[in-house]
């Protein structure tokens, strides 16, 4: 078989399990499970980046997926002038001492030399540290007084959300140029786990700062860059043409707006993939796979290794960051408490490597694949329990115990099928080639 | 007598937690550190290797108490232990021959390895959640206190209380047990000594006559019951919770890494380092400082440097800081 033809085959073989799953469990339920994949493809694309091209190993996923996700909230979100007003300016007075006090010591450490280096640096961090505290903690304590039960936060700039797409790429690009600086001289194992901080740092600092994006208590009822389902039902052009085609409204709208989705996330999918693909085949993607192959080679060639990847770090962060805030769009809500790692960082990782790493479409098959397993997972690992366990009396612990840990399933496939595939076909669904 | 006082409430809030934790993150720090010196790769895995071991042993524990057996003033979770590690060393045996060995023949380059531990962890993590489910469980029983706040207080006639709770002592003891032991295996048996040997020099080592294979399951054996002990001492602490320890992963990495990877004395050291800046920058000062400052000068805030959600954030700034400054850890660790 050409490789063409069993590479449309595997795509073929997502279409069969959504088509599948349309007919069988309904054709809301596919089209929820085709945007997620939408987006987790969008993800493995940006990770498939950083470690298929460049090597470079990123566990940190989750925090760019949520600073995407804050980026919806303050673009969309109506701005809170009573915040503004209590402390608006002097919290952002505060994060520029902040970044300021950063910076100094940054230069400190540049130019000193010997002990004073040393010094001078610890004088400006403590100092600074102090100062921002000083400066920023009355106004967070103001600006969270004001009407906590609904706002408490100073709200964002009441832009479409679909602006909140590139400024969502833009911010995980930020905080990956961050993290790059630091980091990324460092050996794969320490940017691993440096990675795996940043990200649970990130969640923590918006789980508590409400001023934020109101922390826990979540941001619900985002805007939508797709009509709402109950002005749908109430067109009566829109009822007409759900009629014509045998479909009651509640159906057809939900349905309709999902399938906006879809349209929208397809969109950005495919222009995210032909740059990818543009990239790989140009000269770049292949000083990109050089220095990944043999760093010590491709820097006596003159390429400096260490701005290579810094790039290629902030580009495949950006999109993550589109791809998580696309996700908070879709869901329509910021919830801090719901990002883990497992979730957000390890499962993009099983969609790289078994689409195949190295490889684009290899990645946005194993985000679809992938994402359809997970959702699936659960309902047929009950059938199963329920089939095994069907021998067992009515309400035994045992029967119990089986149908409960049904739950359970998840983790355990998605930790079999990266073994597996692993081992047995190293290089994914989709080898690089 | 202020002085005493906030001596005391140093002891109590930041020492004796910090010094418990500290433990733990150390003896969990010490399996990581052996499995990157003897197979040379970070195993993401570890903090589900601690969850496993630690449901075996709850499960044990509950067993033993249903039983009518329990140790009296002390956790029965302690007699439970050695099965727990038992149950561990044959899960880890398990996987070495069904998942690394495979990969080590091939002699796979590190970050290969790491990804395979990824999905270890993966499937371990839902076997963990088999066995016991995804609650928080206590399993702490026997005395909860070596001294209480109030009779500390009685004892002494100070304002400020030291609680001692028996977990903590247990905590410190059995660390101090568990690296005496490992120090005395690996300098002075043979065995111990050739897992050195291997660790320093692979090639030397192999041509010296050292059978890898044994190395690598006593390994194995160790880090599994590092690993358990250190996860029965931080339930016992706090709370069993699968999700937990998962997390604990990042502060145990950072106080292997802050030691310098491969070294076993360092992995100690920074796991104590780790805990103690943990405790320290999260702790809310002015409880201490009340008693220090003249009155004029008494803060008024909480004198908390960060608040507690951000102890990550600790941890990992102190990874980065050494990571920066000194690559290979406070102690010489291997840098590949």
């Amino acid at each position: 078989m050409s490789t063409t033809l069993r590479d449309t085959a595997l795509f073929g073989l997502v279409a069969v399990l959504l088509i599948g799953t349309g007919i069988i469990q309904g054709w809301n339920s596919a089209l929820l499970i085709l945007n997620m994949g939408l987006i987790s493809a969008i993800m493995a694309l940006g990770v498939n980046l950083q470690w298929g091209f460049a090597g470079l190993f990123n566990i940190g996923v989750m925090g760019f997926v949520a600073l995407g996700g804050l980026a919806a909230v303050l673009v969309s979100t109506d701005p809170v002038p009573e915040a503004w007003a209590v402390g608006g300016l002097r919290i952002i007075m505060g994060l520029i001492l902040g970044a300021a006090t950063v910076v100094a010591a940054v230069f400190a450490q540049k130019r000193l030399e010997g002990r004073t280096k040393t010094i001078v640096t610890l004088a400006i961090l403590v100092g600074g540290f102090f100062l921002f505290r000083a400066v920023i903690d009355p106004a967070k304590a103001a600006v969270e007084a004001v009407n906590p039960a609904s706002t408490g936060n100073l709200g964002g700039l009441n832009l479409p959300i679909l602006l909140s797409w590139p400024v969502g790429g833009l911010l995980a690009a930020g905080a990956a140029w961050i993290i790059g600086k630091t980091a990324l001289g460092l050996r794969s194992d320490y940017l691993a786990i440096a990675t795996l901080g940043i990200a649970e740092i990130i969640i923590a600092v918006l789980k508590n700062e409400d001023w934020l994006a109101r922390g826990v208590k979540n941001v619900i009822g985002l805007d939508r860059p797709v009509p709402y389902e109950i002005d749908l039902q109430k067109d009566p052009g829109f009822v007409e043409r759900a009629a014509s085609l045998g479909l009651d409204p509640v159906t057809a709208s939900t349905l309709y707006t999902k399938l906006g989705y879809a349209i929208l996330f397809t969109i950005v999918l495919v222009i995210l993939l032909w740059l990818a693909q543009k990239a790989l085949q140009s000269p770049w993607g292949r000083m990109m796979r050089a220095i990944r192959d043999n760093e010590m080679a491709a820097e006596a060639m003159g390429k400096d290794v260490t701005a290579r990847h810094l790039q290629i770090f902030i580009l495949g962060s950006a999109i993550i960051g589109i791809a998580g805030a696309m996700m908070t769009t879709l869901d329509g809500q910021l919830t801090p408490g719901t990002y883990q790692p497992l979730r957000f960082t390890f499962l993009v990782w099983v969609m790289v490597i078994v689409g195949g790493s190295g490889n684009n479409f290899g990645a946005v098959l194993g985000g679809m694949l992938i994402w359809w397993l997970w959702v699936q997972v659960e309902p047929l690992g009950l059938g199963l329990m329920n089939i095994l366990s069907s021998g067992l009396e009515d309400g035994s612990a045992l029967k119990d115990w089986m149908i409960q840990s049904a739950a359970h399933m998840r983790l355990l496939t998605m930790g079999l099928v990266l073994l597996l595939v692993l081992r047995f076909s190293p290089r994914g669904l989709i080898p690089e080639r | 007598m202020d002085f005493l006082n906030a001596i005391v409430a140093f002891a109590n809030f930041v020492f004796v937690p910090g010094l418990a934790y500290g433990a733990q993150l150390a003896i969990g720090a010490l399996g990581v550190t052996l499995i990157y010196g003897i197979l040379r790769f970070s195993n993401f895995a570890h903090g589900d290797t601690m969850a496993f071991g630690t449901a075996i042993t709850i499960l044990f524990t509950t067993a033993f108490i249903g039983m009518g057996i329990t140790l009296g003033p002390l956790p029965t979770a302690l007699l439970a232990l050695p099965f727990g590690i038992g149950a561990t060393i044959l899960l880890l045996l398990g996987t070495d021959w069904a998942v690394y060995k495979f990969y080590r023949e091939q002699k796979a380059s590190p970050v290969i390895l790491v990804i395979v531990s990824m999905g270890v962890m993966f499937v371990m993590n839902g076997v963990v959640r088999f066995i016991i489910g995804v609650r928080d469980i206590r399993f702490a029983d026997g005395e909860r206190f070596i001294i209480t706040a109030r009779n500390f207080k009685e004892m002494t006639g100070l304002n400020e209380g030291l609680a001692i709770k028996t977990t903590q002592a247990i905590t410190v003891v059995v660390a101090l047990i568990a690296m005496a032991l490992l120090f005395w295996f690996l300098n002075k048996t043979r065995t111990g000594k050739s897992m050195r040997a291997f660790s320093d020099n692979e090639d030397l080592a192999l041509l010296s006559g050292i059978n890898p294979d044994w190395v690598v399951k006593v390994t194995w054996m160790i880090v599994a019951a590092l690993a358990t002990t250190a996860g029965v001492l931080y339930g016992l602490d706090k709370s069993f919770k699968a999700f937990t320890y998962f997390q604990l992963l990042l502060p145990i990495f950072a106080a292997a890494i802050v030691g310098g990877l491969g070294n076993p004395l360092g992995a100690i050291a920074g796991g104590f380092v780790i805990a103690f800046s943990e405790v320290t920058i999260t702790y809310a000062w002015k409880k201490v400082l009340v008693y220090l400052m003249p009155e004029p000068l008494e803060p008024d805030g909480l004198v908390q440097l960060l608040s507690t959600d951000y102890k990550f954030a600790v941890s990992f700034a102190i990874l980065i800081i050494v990571l920066l400054f000194k690559p290979t850890g406070l102690f010489k660790g291997q840098s590949v």
